[in-house]
């Protein structure tokens, strides 16, 4: 019963992701796509490939380094203080905040009509708002903005779990008596091994920001798109021929990616290399001014996603809104009476698509656990990569084959063909947070369970899992939040069929009405950030007169 | 689970392949329809023609149909599905039911013998159809034989909000002087967005001197006869918002930029849509709209049904509904769409005819003398040209 599970779990990871492949390898070459002539030589011939792939390229870099500095620099100049434990409060929440729907918000706020904007225009007098392209720029800063405000948190929480094992107060405290200051002696003493352990998360942000498609149709460019979503227009062309360019897309952002990969790859030995000739040069920073630049960039994050959700919510209770003026003439619930309704039932059949994922995924990821725990088995050394594997090769890389494969065999887009999809990713997560305190729960209550007549079943359900209820809930709530941001997925997979709230507020971005996307972008945040309340409350309800059992 | 229950069960019962329904045995279209889902795809663009859509559906439950919207941001998605479709053999029990079409994915498909029909000229309520005064029988000048079913008339105008602008320019020349003096203030929807393309269409009616070429397909001229449509969008370029770096994605996003005053003009293909974004707080109340001097492009809105559509039945008792007097009376209330009808006041019962008398269309929209008579579309051939054309010298930044 339970030992199949870990190579089912392989199975999950892995298969998808090769059988994707290989869909996308095949049409790419002339293959499996009838009609399509020389794919790839169309695809190297498009006219916007230079500066689409440049700007892919540069966004998820630009993007990854930022979030990375920041992450860094919050962590070395701040951890400890209370104005770092203020900042984890308020970031935590905000991984939860899907994609969309952060970079929703963030497009009103920044736009040349936008909040921050008004502010001037209302104090110098404007009834034009500057013609300046800043949403949707060329350059793709915009994009890089939003990734750096939602990679951020994800960042810091990695790394802050990854201190313990850090030895942070010893090794600080002698960086900090050979006279270094707070943030060089923490990045000479802490950063590297701190970066050890998040290095993988470092690398899914990298491969997320250059290739993910619903933050790039909303803050990226238009003349042309990224890579990515022209790849995802090349899937949905009329043209079937085109499936085999957008396989032919897909395969040159994988290279690109693969190639951007190895650059990093030897960023990291170039860095080491200098920051040892710094750690021995015994030179510091300007520390003053790093510990605010990391401040103002992760309270910026903070402040722009927040504010961003602000303005959803204001825009979804707005009457005549025109510009330049800061808050709406009137307030009125006609938007939420209008959308409300359906919302609600697109919001119901996206928490029962991401509970079917996270359930299947907490199964399979206990069964390996308990497993591992009883009869050794594990997933053995590469089984870190093995779990990172659907998270580093691009979605738009191996969803085109998806979609063709099961279509050539006959299965046509379902809803549980999106429902496996979205397993292959809330798996890795739930898996990343369950690991640890499953790990670390202490085995020695086991021994004396099975010293009194338990059963190894008996002491994992009544015993162990009880026990682990806090740690339970939350990887849940890590998975139906990774569910509810699936944009892609659902999408290829379902072939519009299964509309979702990911889904349906993206699709929105491209009309006008704030309103609407207001009220389905407060929806899908909403969707993502309950189960995380839940988590928090209800072992606190639980455990509330058997305190020592708790376990965090 | 339970949520897709519906949907498993109308799988499993769609399963087995009939033999295609006859339309004109009506009686059993409607007892075959019973109990099926329809899967309309349907431009998603606007949430008031997505409200319309859903009370369509509620009107088609009556008849024991459910109607599921799948809201597409370009048509050529559906088109695309039903292509993939057949290129895998799938001929029954098709994903798609009913597309929301016209011009050149009408014509694509019609070609690729992709669509099932003919079929609208014997639904019951094709007798109160404007066959005469509206061009519902031909769609881009391509006959639609009855393979696709209209449902709505639109025709193209320019939208402006009055407190801004005084004399909105009302030619192609006039624009192009009018952007050299505003620059920054004017920007159309990105091809191949359709409006985009439109008014690409639009500008090369009033730039070439004889617009009846544009009746035949693309031809050995096009380069000579697009040059001048060329030369005047790279005039205008340097003076269009975001100096044509950026362009807004379709019609209801230019509508945004007029309320967050970023521009001054916008275009729709709905005489009536400026009214409906004004109740539903989109746009300020001085906003109005007008037509070009030499008149404006105008088509038909159809319905059509692919060949491999699981609810033949069901998308057939849809297209029905949507001719009924009622659904088209709604169609042209201000407040909730605003879309031209495409009944015959003649041919329509005394009392429904006095109901559609009775709409007040609104402030911001033109009465039907006011509209003028509509131009025809240009062959579809040329949109996919020009939207193509645009798309290489613009879309991709050089």
């Amino acid at each position: 019963m339970l030992r199949p599970l870990p190579l089912l779990t392989t199975m999950v990871l892995l298969g998808p992701v090769a059988f994707g492949l290989i869909g996308t390898v095949l049409p790419a070459f002339g293959f499996l796509v009838p009609g399509a002539d020389a794919p790839l030589a169309h695809a190297l011939d498009w006219p916007g490939l230079p500066r689409a792939l440049a700007v892919s390229v540069l966004s998820g870099v630009l993007s990854t380094l930022g979030a990375l500095i920041g992450a860094t620099l919050i962590l070395a100049g701040w951890h400890g203080t209370a104005a770092f434990g203020w900042m984890e409060r308020v970031l935590s929440p905000l991984l939860a905040v899907p994609h969309a729907a952060a970079a929703l918000g963030l497009a009103f706020l920044i736009a040349p009509s936008g909040w921050i904007l008004r502010i001037p225009a209302n104090l110098l007098g404007w009834d034009q708002a500057p013609d300046l392209l800043i949403l949707n720029d060329a350059w793709g800063l915009s994009l890089t903005a939003g990734l750096i405000a939602k990679e951020l948190p994800f960042l810091l929480l990695m790394m802050l779990a990854a201190l313990p094992q850090a030895e942070v107060g010893p090794r600080l405290r002698v960086a900090r008596s050979l006279g270094q200051g707070r943030i060089a002696g923490w990045l000479k003493a802490v950063f590297p091994s701190v970066y050890a352990q998040v290095r993988l998360p470092v690398l899914v942000v990298l491969v997320f920001g250059m290739t993910n498609v619903d933050v790039a149709v909303i803050l990226g460019p238009s003349t042309p798109v990224t890579l990515s979503v022209q790849v995802t227009r090349w899937m949905t062309d009329p043209d079937l021929a085109f499936r085999a360019v957008a396989a032919a897309g897909g395969l040159i952002l994988f290279a690109a990616t693969v190639a951007v990969l190895a650059l990093w790859w030897a960023g990291e030995r170039l860095a080491a290399r200098l920051g040892r000739a710094w750690i021995w040069s015994g030179r510091g920073l300007p520390e003053s001014p790093a510990r605010l630049a990391g401040l103002l960039l992760a309270g910026g994050s903070a402040a722009m996603v927040l504010a961003g959700l602000g303005a959803l919510a204001v825009w979804s209770v707005a009457a005549l809104w025109t510009f330049p003026d800061m808050l709406p003439d009137a307030l009125t619930m006609r938007s939420w009476s209008r959308f409300g309704p359906e919302m609600g039932a697109v919001a119901l059949r996206t928490l029962t698509l991401a509970a079917g994922a996270t359930l299947v995924s907490v199964i399979l990821v206990i069964g390996c656990l308990e497993a591992e725990h009883r009869f050794g088995l594990t997933l053995g050394q590469r089984a870190l990569w093995l779990l990172y594997l659907p998270l580093l090769v691009p979605q738009v890389a191996f969803l085109p084959g998806l979609q063709l494969l099961p279509l050539s065999l006959g299965f046509g887009p379902s809803v549980w063909l999106v429902l496996a999809g979205h397993v292959v990713f809330v798996l890795p997560y739930v898996f990343l947070s369950l690991a640890g305190p499953f790990r670390a729960w202490d085995v020695r209550l086991a021994r004396v369970a099975s010293g009194l007549g338990a059963t190894p079943n008996r002491t994992l359900w009544r015993l162990r899992l009880p026990m682990l209820l806090g740690p339970l809930l939350t990887a849940v709530a890590v998975g139906v939040a990774v569910s509810v941001g699936q944009y892609l997925v659902t999408l290829l997979l379902g072939g519009g069929r299964v509309p979702t709230l990911a889904t349906e507020a993206v699709a929105l971005s491209s009309g006008g009405d704030r309103r609407a996307i207001g009220v389905w972008g407060l929806g899908q945040a909403g969707a993502a950030l309950v189960p995380f309340m839940l988590a928090l409350i209800v072992p606190a309800v639980v455990f509330r007169n058997r305190r020592g059992m708790l376990h965090v | 689970m339970s949520r897709f229950a519906p949907l498993v069960l109308a799988a499993l019962l769609a399963a087995p392949a009939f033999a295609d329904p006859d339309p004109a045995d009506w009686q059993a279209v409607t007892e075959a329809a019973k109990g099926q889902t329809v899967y309309w795809h349907a431009w998603g663009g606007s949430t008031a023609t997505n409200d319309f859509i859903a009370w369509i559906g509620e009107r088609a439950a009556e008849q024991g149909v459910t109607l599921e919207h799948v809201k597409l941001s370009d048509t050529a998605d559906a088109v695309g599905a039903v292509l993939t479709e057949q290129q895998a053999g799938r001929d029954t029990d098709g994903s798609v039911d009913m597309i929301w079409i016209n011009g050149a994915n009408f014509a694509s498909m019609k070609e690729a013998d992709l669509l099932f029909g003919p079929f609208a000229e014997q639904l019951p309520n094709w007798r109160f159809v404007d066959v005469e005064g509206k061009t519902v029988t031909s769609d881009f000048t391509v006959p639609t034989e009855g393979y696709e079913s209209p449902w709505a008339m639109a025709q193209l105008v320019v939208v402006y909000d009055s407190a801004r602008v005084k004399s909105p320019p009302k030619s192609a020349d006039a624009l192009l002087e009018w952007v050299g003096e505003n620059p920054g203030r004017f920007t159309y929807p990105q091809p191949p967005d359709f409006l985009g393309t439109t008014f690409l269409k639009q500008m090369l009616i009033e730039l070439v001197p004889d617009p009846a070429i544009l009746q035949d397909p693309v031809g050995e001229s096009y380069a000579d006869d697009t040059a001048i449509l060329w030369e005047v969008l790279d005039q205008m370029r340097p003076a269009l918002w975001r100096q044509g770096r950026a362009y807004p994605e379709n019609g209801p996003r230019q509508f945004q930029l007029i309320n967050d005053g970023e521009v001054d003009l916008a275009f729709s293909f709905s005489p009536g849509e400026a009214t409906t974004a004004i109740a539903n707080f989109e746009l300020p109340d001085t906003v109005r709209t007008y037509v070009l001097e030499g008149g404006t492009i105008g088509n038909a809105s159809f319905v059509a049904i692919p060949y491999n559509s699981s609810a033949k039945e069901g998308a057939m008792v849809v297209a029905n509904i949507l001719l009924s007097p009622e659904a088209q009376l709604r169609a042209q209330t201000p407040d909730i769409l605003g879309y031209g009808t495409v009944l015959d006041m003649d041919k329509l019962s005394p009392e429904d005819r006095a109901a559609f008398d009775a709409l007040d269309l609104g402030v911001a929209t033109l009465s039907p003398a006011q509209l003028g008579q509509a131009l025809p579309e240009p062959h579809p051939s040329w949109a996919t040209r020009l939207a193509e054309d645009w798309v290489a010298r613009y879309g991709v930044a050089q």
